[in-house]
């Protein structure tokens, strides 16, 4: 049986999802953003380090410090979704086992995310109680 | 001619992975992976960090006991190798994807000294926190 049906019209909506650029554009940011995110962070990490709770605690108070935390870990938490999504995609190819830890990945992500952002918040707006 | 076509011939197949002869930017590109994933749970300790410092003093003076164990620090100062292995290698990353640096004699340059900088800029680091008291 002949189909009528063009090479071109069977064709659509089989190809490319329209965005992986987008998502490969993604990923080139937030690895840009994280250059200078991450070394202030060793540099934080060293003085919170050297300090104990009350000078963690003055720390996340101030607005700087408070607001690259946000920053980092919200760059971070993007960054390693986009990340561990590659390697998910790369060697689990069951359909059914990779759309759970796909999901899995981005639940962690966000769960972590929003629980480690709203502590420093937490800690930011909270007056008087170190 | 004719005989050849008769039986059929053996495909060539590309080799398997266990007889590839390791090469500096196989590393470097299976390390990048690697770090990265290490910094996954690296993240989650420093959520876990952040989580604990808004509970209060008793569970920070817990948790900053927890990372100064042995096991703590060792997994510390892997997160911090991984941490300038991946920051540094994703740059050379950055580098390939403007187009620049992607011949052979170039990469292996870029992969030794990304390499180099992750020990060194490591150690310096942990110099650093033994001076300052950190550790």
């Amino acid at each position: 049986m002949a189909s009528y049906r063009t090479p071109l019209s069977r064709a659509r909506g089989l190809g490319a999802a329209k965005h992986g650029v987008g998502t490969w554009i993604g990923e080139r940011v937030s690895a840009l953003a994280l250059v200078p995110l991450t070394l202030w962070g060793v540099y934080a990490a060293l003085r919170i380090a050297a300090g104990g709770y009350d000078f963690a605690v003055a720390w996340a108070r101030d607005p700087v410090n408070a607001t690259l935390m946000v920053l980092l870990l919200a760059v971070s938490f993007w960054h390693m979704q986009a990340g561990l999504r590659v390697v998910i995609e790369d060697y689990i190819h069951t359909t059914l086992g990779k759309s759970a830890l796909l999901i899995l990945n981005l639940f962690v992500c966000v769960l972590a995310g929003a629980l480690s952002i709203f502590s420093i918040l937490k800690v930011a707006f909270t007056v008087g109680a170190s | 001619m004719s005989e050849a076509g008769k039986t059929v011939r053996e495909r060539p197949m590309s080799p398997h992975l266990s007889i590839w002869r390791w090469h500096l930017t196989m590393a470097t590109s299976i390390c990048h992976r690697v770090s990265g994933v290490a910094l996954y749970v690296g993240a989650l300790i420093l959520a876990g960090w952040a989580v604990a410092l808004a509970q209060g003093p008793a569970a920070y003076a817990c948790y900053k006991g927890l990372l100064a164990s042995p096991l703590g620090l060792v997994v510390m100062f892997g997160l911090t190798l991984s941490t300038f292995y991946h920051l540094a290698n994703g740059i050379r990353h950055l580098v390939w994807d403007a187009g620049h640096g992607l011949d052979v004699k170039s990469a292996n340059a870029s992969g030794a000294f990304v390499f180099a900088f992750a020990v060194v800029a490591s150690l310096a680091i942990w110099a650093i926190a033994l001076m300052i008291g950190a550790v």
